[in-house]
C-alpha cells in the first residue's frame, strides 16, 4: 500500500508530512462536482423584485436538479375580507391584489358583478375601461421589462421603464386620483368622467411611445449578453402549458394565440382592431418579443379607443344601483361636488334617499354565481363571484394568473441553470400579490 | 463645493455627536424589503423621476448586513413576520426602520386573521409613513424627516446626559427633531413660519393656507 | 325619567357571513331591512330565489348540445349528476364527488367537449345548507376549441370532506387543490402534496370558511375606537 503521507506521533497526536504531488490519486476516487448537493434557499427577502417569492433550490454545482416554490407570504385574506364588505366597497379590496394591473382586478370584479346583476353599463364607460385597461397593460409590461432588465444585469432598463410608467401613472392619476390601486371601475360603470387633461396627456403619451419602444428594442434585442441569457433558456412548450394551466405571454411565446380578448371577447374587444402576437420558440426570449408587441398593439387599442369616445353618462342610469357622488375639487380637497350635495340637500328627497341607502346599506345583487374571465397582462384572470342576495359579496374567488403561473417554475427551471432560475422566474412575471391575495 | 471649502482658515470644530451623526445621516443605505404595493411606489422613488440617488439612496442593499436602513415596504403577513425579524436582527448596528403604507404601519385596510396589525408589533420603528401607497414624494419627505431625526439624536449614555441637560436648561424644542416637513424645512423664512404655527398650535391651517395661495382656480373663487 | 335599555338595534346586525345562510330571505326589493320600519316603498325588483332545482330543458345557449355530448360519453351520467343549472349563460353541472375524476376526463378528452383548460378550482362553504353538505368546489374548465365553459360544483359535508384530486387529469390543479385544502379544509384524495400553501405551514383551522372568525383587532383613531370589520353594527 502506497503510503500517501509520512505520519509520525507527537505529544499532541499524529501528525502527518504531506509531500504533495499525489493528490490525483487522493481524490480520484470521489468526484465532489457530481457528488456534492447544495441545498439553497432563494429566501423571501431577495433582490429580485418579484416580491416575495421563495425558492428552494438543490443544486449540483450551478445546474438545479430541484426546485421546490414557496409562496404565501403575502397573503392578505382580501377573499375573505370582501364578504364583510358592500359590492362597491370590494372595488378597494380587489385593486390590491395583483398590484401592477389594478384596473384588470377591478374590471373582473365590476364584470362579475354586473353579470349577477344583470345590466349593462354605458358605451362610454366600457370604452374608458378598454382605455384604462390598455394602459395598464402597458405600465405592467413596462415594469416586467424594467426589472427583468434589473435582474438580467441591464440596469438602464430599469430607469427607463420606470420613466415611461410615470408618464402612464400621471393619466391615471388624472382620471382617478391615485398612481395605483385607484377604484375605479365600479360596478355600474367608473367613478368618475375622464378628464380633457387626461385625454389630452393620453394622446401625448401615444405619439411618445412608440419612440421609446424602438429604444428598449435597440437596447435589448440585438445584444448578445441579453440574446445568450433569454434565448433557448426556460423553455416551456405548449403541452407543457396546457398542462400546467399557463395562459398570457407564456402561452402565446409556445405558439398557441390565446387571448381571451380575442376568443372570449367582453368590453367591446370584438370591435377593435388589434393582432395578438405569438412566437414559437417558447423560451425568455420568445415573451420578451411577445410583451413588446403586446405594447404596441395596446398602444393601437388605446388609439382606436381613444376616437370613439363619445360624450354620455359614465354610470348606469339606475338610480339604484348607481353610485350616486359626483367627485370635485373643492375648497379642502377632493370631496362631493357642491351641486351634487345642493341636489340632495334641497331639490330630491329620492336622491338623498338613494345616496344614504347605497352609501350605508349598498345595493343588493341577486343570488346565484358568474366565472368572467379577462386577459390580464399575465394571463387569465378569472372572477368566481357567488351571491346570495345581499348587499355583500357571499365569496369572490379571484384565478390568478400568477399564482397557476408559478407552477410552471420547477418545469421550467428543473435540468437548467443557476442563472436561468433567475431569467425563467423573471419570464413568467410573477406578482405575489396576485399569487396569494 | 462642499463644507470643506468654506471653512475659515480651514479649521472645523465641532462635536463628536454632529459629526458621527452627520455621516450616518448622509450615508443612509436602505435595504430592500419591499412587499407589495407600496414596493413599488419604493422603486418609482429610487427611479428616475423623484430620484433617490440625490441622497446616495438609489442602491438598496440586498444584504441586510450592509443596510442601515430598512423600508418595510408593503403588508406583513403572519408567514412573513419572522422572516422581517430575522433580516431586522441580521442588520448591524446603528439601524432604522421606517414603516411605508398604511399596512405596515397599522394594518392598513387589511384588519384580518392573516396581516400583522403594524409592523411595530415585531421591529421597533423610528418613522411611520401612512399612505395607500405613499407618494414617492411622501417617501422622500418621510426619509428627509427621519434624516433630521438622526442629527438629533444623542449619542451614548453621555449624550443623553447632555441632551437632558441642555433641554432643562432651554426648553423642549417647539417642533421635535423630524416633525418640520421637509418642504418647509429647507427655507429659513418657511421653518420659522412653521415654527410660530406650532407654538400657536396652528400648522395644518397653515399648510392649508398656503396649498390654497397656490391653486390658481381656488384664488379666483375666494376673490 | 326614563334610562333607555340597550338593546340590540332591530334590523340592524353585526353581518357576519355566518349570521346570513344563503337560504334566509334578505327583504323584497333593491333595498329593504326586514323587520325593522322600512317604508322606503321601493319593491320594484323581485328578488329570485336561490336555484335549488333543476333547470329544466331546453337549456338554449349550446348548453343542450355540451350536456348529450357528456352523457354519451360518460356512460355512468345519470347517478353521477346530481343537477343541472343553467343561470346567467352559464351551464353550472353539480356532480358527485366520487364521480368527478371521471367526469373530468370524460370533459378533456371527448372529442365534443374537448374542456382543455381548467380555468380555476374554487372553493365555497355554504354555511347553514339543510342536507349539511357545505363545502363546495367549483370547477371552471374552459374550452378552447369550442370557445365555452362549464362548471362542475361538487359539495361535500365537514366532517367528511373528501374529494378525489383532478391533478391526474388537469395537473394545473395542483396549486388551486392546495389553496381549497388550506382555506376549508377540503382533503383531496390522491394529490400529490396536499399541505398548506397560503398559511403558515403549523396554522390551526381553515381561515375562509364562514365560522371562521375575521380575525381583526378593535383600532383607535382620534378617541374613538372602532370595532373589527366582523363585529361592527352595520346595516344589512
Amino acid at each position: 500500500m502506497t503510503s500517501y503521507a509520512e505520519s509520525r506521533e507527537t505529544t499532541e497526536g499524529k501528525v502527518f508530512t504531506v509531500t504533495g504531488g499525489d493528490w490525483d490519486e487522493v481524490i480520484a476516487g470521489h468526484d465532489p462536482v457530481s457528488e456534492e448537493r447544495i441545498v439553497v434557499n432563494l429566501g423571501p427577502q431577495h433582490p429580485s423584485t418579484h416580491g416575495v417569492l421563495r425558492l428552494i433550490l438543490e443544486l449540483e454545482g450551478e445546474s438545479v436538479t430541484e426546485t421546490r416554490v414557496v409562496v404565501g407570504y403575502l397573503h392578505t385574506g382580501i377573499e375573505k375580507n370582501l364578504e364583510y364588505r358592500n359590492w362597491t366597497q370590494g372595488t378597494t379590496f380587489v385593486t390590491r391584489m395583483d398590484y401592477l394591473a389594478p384596473m384588470f382586478n377591478e374590471a373582473a370584479y365590476c364584470l362579475g358583478v354586473e353579470k349577477l346583476l344583470g345590466i349593462g353599463v354605458p358605451e362610454r364607460a366600457t370604452t374608458i375601461r378598454v382605455i384604462m385597461m390598455e394602459l395598464n397593460r402597458i405600465a405592467s409590461h413596462l415594469v416586467w421589462l424594467a426589472t427583468t432588465g434589473l435582474e438580467l444585469g441591464a440596469l438602464s432598463m430599469m430607469l427607463y421603464g420606470f420613466r415611461e410608467r410615470e408618464m402612464i401613472l400621471d393619466i391615471f392619476e388624472l382620471a382617478s386620483g391615485l398612481r395605483m390601486n385607484h377604484a375605479y371601475i365600479r360596478p355600474g360603470g367608473l367613478a368618475q368622467d375622464l378628464p380633457d387633461a387626461a385625454v389630452a396627456k393620453t394622446r401625448e403619451f401615444l405619439e411618445l411611445m412608440p419612440g421609446k419602444l424602438k429604444e428598449y428594442e435597440n437596447l435589448l434585442s440585438g445584444q448578445p449578453i441579453w440574446m445568450k441569457r433569454t434565448k433557448g433558456v426556460a423553455v416551456l412548450d405548449v403541452t407543457g402549458c396546457l398542462a400546467l394551466g399557463v395562459t398570457g405571454p407564456v402561452l402565446r411565446s409556445a405558439g398557441l394565440g390565446w387571448d381571451l380578448r380575442k376568443t372570449m371577447p367582453y368590453c367591446g374587444y370584438e370591435t377593435y382592431e388589434f393582432d395578438v402576437p405569438v412566437r414559437e420558440s417558447a423560451d425568455v426570449w420568445g415573451r420578451y418579443e411577445v410583451r413588446l408587441d403586446e405594447m404596441r398593439e395596446s398602444l393601437k387599442i388605446v388609439e382606436q379607443a381613444l376616437d370613439r369616445l363619445a360624450p354620455g353618462p359614465v354610470m348606469v342610469e339606475d338610480r339604484k344601483i348607481a353610485w350616486p357622488a359626483q367627485l370635485a375639487l373643492g375648497v379642502d380637497g377632493l370631496g362631493n361636488s357642491l351641486e351634487h350635495v345642493a341636489k340632495i340637500m334641497g331639490q330630491s328627497m329620492e336622491a338623498l334617499i338613494h345616496h344614504f341607502k347605497l352609501v350605508t346599506e349598498g345595493f343588493r345583487v341577486p343570488p346565484g354565481q358568474v366565472y368572467v374571465g379577462i386577459e390580464a397582462p399575465r394571463g387569465e384572470l378569472g372572477a368566481h363571484v357567488v351571491s346570495d342576495g345581499g348587499t355583500r359579496p357571499y365569496r369572490v374567488h379571484y384565478r390568478d394568473p400568477s399564482f397557476v403561473n408559478l407552477q410552471a417554475l420547477p418545469a421550467i427551471s428543473e435540468g437548467g441553470l443557476l442563472a436561468d432560475v433567475i431569467a425563467g422566474g423573471a419570464s413568467l412575471d410573477p406578482v405575489m400579490g396576485g399569487c396569494d391575495r | 463645493m462642499g463644507l470643506e471649502e468654506k471653512l475659515p482658515a480651514g479649521i472645523l470644530l465641532t462635536s463628536v455627536e454632529k459629526l458621527v451623526n452627520w455621516s450616518r445621516k448622509s450615508s443612509f443605505w436602505p435595504a430592500t424589503f419591499g412587499l407589495a404595493c407600496c414596493a413599488i411606489e419604493m422603486m418609482a422613488a429610487g427611479a428616475s423621476r423623484f430620484d433617490l440617488g440625490r441622497w446616495g439612496m438609489e442602491v438598496f442593499r440586498a444584504s441586510p448586513r450592509q443596510a442601515d436602513l430598512m423600508i418595510v415596504a408593503g403588508r406583513v403577513s403572519q408567514k412573513m413576520a419572522p422572516v422581517l425579524r430575522q433580516i431586522y436582527d441580521q442588520m448591524p448596528d446603528p439601524k432604522w426602520v421606517l414603516s411605508m403604507g398604511v399596512c405596515a404601519s397599522s394594518g392598513g385596510m387589511f384588519n384580518n386573521y392573516a396581516i400583522v396589525q403594524g409592523v411595530d408589533h415585531v421591529v421597533p420603528v423610528d418613522m411611520y409613513l401612512p399612505g395607500c401607497p405613499p407618494r414617492p414624494e411622501m417617501l422622500i419627505d418621510a426619509i428627509l424627516k427621519l434624516r433630521e431625526k438622526i442629527m438629533a439624536a444623542p449619542l451614548g449614555a453621555n449624550g443623553r446626559k447632555m441632551l437632558a441637560a441642555r433641554e432643562e436648561r432651554y426648553g423642549k424644542p417647539v417642533s421635535p427633531p423630524g416633525s418640520v416637513p421637509s418642504s418647509y424645512a429647507v427655507d429659513k423664512a418657511k421653518r420659522a413660519e412653521w415654527l410660530k404655527a406650532v407654538a400657536e398650535g396652528r400648522e395644518e391651517q397653515l399648510r392649508i393656507e398656503n396649498w390654497m395661495r397656490r391653486q390658481d382656480h381656488l384664488a379666483e373663487v375666494e376673490k | 325619567m326614563t334610562v333607555p335599555i340597550p338593546t340590540t338595534p332591530t334590523g340592524a346586525s353585526s353581518g357576519a357571513p355566518a349570521e346570513h345562510p344563503p337560504s334566509s330571505p334578505a327583504g323584497r326589493g333593491m333595498f329593504g331591512v326586514a323587520g325593522s320600519g322600512d317604508t322606503s316603498g321601493f319593491g320594484g325588483l323581485e328578488r329570485r330565489r336561490p336555484t335549488a332545482l333543476d333547470t329544466p330543458r331546453p337549456y338554449g345557449e349550446g348548453f343542450d348540445e355540451v350536456v348529450d355530448a357528456l352523457e354519451a360519453a360518460y356512460p355512468a351520467f345519470d347517478e353521477a349528476i346530481e343537477r343541472v343549472v343553467v343561470d346567467r349563460g352559464e351551464l353550472t353541472l353539480h356532480i358527485r364527488p366520487e364521480h368527478i375524476v371521471e367526469v373530468c376526463q370524460a370533459l378533456r378528452d371527448d372529442e365534443a367537449l374537448r374542456y382543455e383548460l381548467c380555468s380555476s378550482v374554487s372553493g365555497v362553504d355554504y354555511l347553514g345548507q339543510p342536507d349539511g353538505r357545505r363545502l363546495h368546489a367549483v370547477y371552471e374548465l374552459t374550452s378552447m376549441t369550442y370557445r365555452r365553459r362549464v362548471r362542475l360544483e361538487v359539495a361535500v359535508a365537514a366532517d367528511e370532506p373528501h374529494i378525489p384530486s383532478v391533478t391526474r387529469v388537469y395537473p394545473t390543479a395542483d396549486w388551486q387543490e392546495r389553496e381549497a385544502y388550506d382555506m376549508f379544509g377540503i382533503v383531496f384524495d390522491g394529490h400529490p402534496n396536499l399541505t398548506r400553501i397560503l398559511m403558515p405551514d403549523d396554522w390551526e383551522g381553515f381561515p375562509q370558511r364562514k365560522d371562521y372568525p375575521l380575525g381583526g383587532v378593535p383600532v383607535e383613531y382620534k378617541g374613538v375606537e372602532i370595532p373589527p370589520p366582523d363585529q361592527r353594527r352595520s346595516y344589512q
